[in-house]
């Protein structure tokens, strides 16, 4: 198969083909990371600009990592330090950042559907590192990839998603993702941080992990920001804690070969304790290495060809 | 279309390179084998086993992708596919036969040379082809050819290999 697209904006217009291609060209760039030399000529002379208009220590990091050992030229932007600030529209920044000659924009941004607007009005790649609680397509192909690397397909699994599935573009890109794959994905939380309708994404939802975690394959935490506490939407912390905590007993639930998996950054002792978050049943530091790969593979297939 | 080798041919030149291998290489303890994709990685395989079979010692032997270490990587406007490498074993001080099946402007050599390094620092590294078509490029040459075959840059030359073709032969094509 031929990778044509000049974007990667989100994991819902991409087909089971080319999800299963950036993952079998991620299983090349796994392996430069095992070499003494993690470092390959291949966009040698391509300049990568990281626009990042919301906090991101991991996937800036990663992202920056893999531009860098695919011989990139790379330059990292954000709000704290950017014009925006001084008024100026994203698309006039955008726009003078490539006056500048550059090849591709990594954006993240608070607004969903901003990345799209760029790849229309840019004749650049666009890759969505993120787009407020739309998508975060890296994040699930590199969960795809970690998932594949431990189960070898994700066809047929039983995959549930725990935590604040309302406000998570983790959470979206991913259920998109693993159905395509051919996974059942399930959605638990407290009624509040279930978004409406979400049942017509094809999920099952449920409201208590006692039900969820029954016979799945995958555990998939995420992060509980401690800010929504204010908002109403959670009564308190520890409510939280007592009813959607993963507990070693609620994990019995699950098949005895579950994996834990967590976007990060992992809040010790809310989404989980830290004794499973370091478990031999945890994935979560592979996640982060494979996340490396997942991004060679993706600037290569945008970025290689002229 | 014309014939330049049938099965029992390449098999013989397959043996012939693995015994001008050992006669240079007489101590094997530092000798490593890795082939280029992707009819290198076979015939990479087949040549090991041989002087396996002559020397009655296993060498190590590895597999080595070279797209991302092109020259043309801007130029051209398909995307190559991405192979695995698959070199298991530390290549420091060692010595390294690169194979490959068709030598011709150099440039695959090249590239391959460049990603080889980035795997350590070999004592030597030399390289043997099936066939040695010429029209270099580079400033590169085979240590041990299978047959070398004057083309003109019009004419295609392919290599097929059993396990990916279906049948072992060399043929001679015009470019279309």
């Amino acid at each position: 198969m031929v990778f044509k697209r000049k974007d990667l904006l989100g994991m819902e217009d991409l087909s089971k083909e080319e999800i299963l291609f950036i993952l079998k060209t991620a299983e090349s760039f796994r392996e430069i990371l095992e070499r003494p030399i993690r470092k390959v000529p291949t966009l040698r002379g391509k300049t990568v600009v990281n626009l990042f208009f919301e906090p991101s220590t991991r996937t800036r990091m990663s992202f920056e990592l893999a531009e860098k050992r695919l011989n990139a030229d790379v330059l990292n932007f954000s709000t704290s330090n950017s014009s925006a600030v001084k008024g100026e529209t994203l698309l006039d920044t955008a726009r003078n950042i490539l006056a500048m000659k550059v090849d591709c924009l990594v954006l993240r941004h608070p607004t969903p559907g901003t990345p799209h607007l760029l790849a229309k009005k840019l004749p650049v790649s666009v890759i969505n590192a993120g787009d407020g609680a739309h998508e975060h397509p890296t994040q699930a192909l590199l969960d795809l990839y970690t998932i594949r690397e431990r189960k070898r397909t994700v066809e047929g699994l039983k995959i549930v998603i725990i935590g604040d599935i309302a406000h998570s573009r983790v959470a979206r890109s991913n259920i998109w993702a693993l159905q395509k794959l051919g996974a059942e994905v399930r959605v638990c939380a407290p009624p509040t941080l279930i978004p409406p309708l979400i049942e017509k994404m094809g999920v099952k939802v449920f409201y208590s992990q006692e039900d969820a975690l029954k016979e799945v394959d995958i555990v998939m935490m995420l992060r509980i920001q401690k800010e929504r506490q204010n908002t109403g939407l959670l009564p308190s912390l520890s409510e939280y804690v007592e009813l959607f905590s993963l507990t070693e007993e609620r994990l019995n639930l699950a098949k005895p070969d579950a994996l834990i998996m967590h976007p990060g950054p992992v809040n010790r002792g809310i989404e989980l304790p830290a004794k499973l978050a370091d478990g031999k049943r945890s994935v979560i530091l592979n996640q982060v290495t494979n996340g490396v790969a997942v991004r060679m593979a993706v600037l290569y297939l945008l970025l290689g060809k002229s | 279309m014309a014939k330049l080798m049938d099965k029992d041919e390449m098999r013989r030149a397959l043996l012939r390179l693995s015994h001008q291998i050992l006669e240079k290489n007489r101590e094997i303890e530092d000798l490593v084998v890795v082939g280029i994709h992707r009819r290198g990685v076979t015939l990479a395989e087949r040549i090991s086993k041989m002087m396996e079979e002559i020397k009655g010692k296993k060498l190590p032997t590895g597999t080595l992708d070279i797209t991302l270490y092109r020259d043309d990587f801007t130029r051209i406007d398909y995307q190559p596919v991405v192979r695995n490498t698959n070199i298991l074993f530390p290549i420091d001080d060692k010595k390294v036969v690169l194979v490959d099946d068709v030598l011709y402007t150099g440039r695959t050599v090249r590239a391959a040379i460049d990603a080889l390094i980035d795997f350590g620092r070999p004592k030597k590294i030399e390289l043997a082809v099936l066939i040695d078509r010429g029209h270099r490029e580079l400033p590169i040459r085979a240590d041990y050819v299978g047959k070398n075959i004057p083309t003109s840059s019009g004419e295609m030359v392919e290599v097929r290999i059993e396990e990916l073709d279906g049948t072992d032969e060399v043929l001679i094509l015009k470019r279309t």
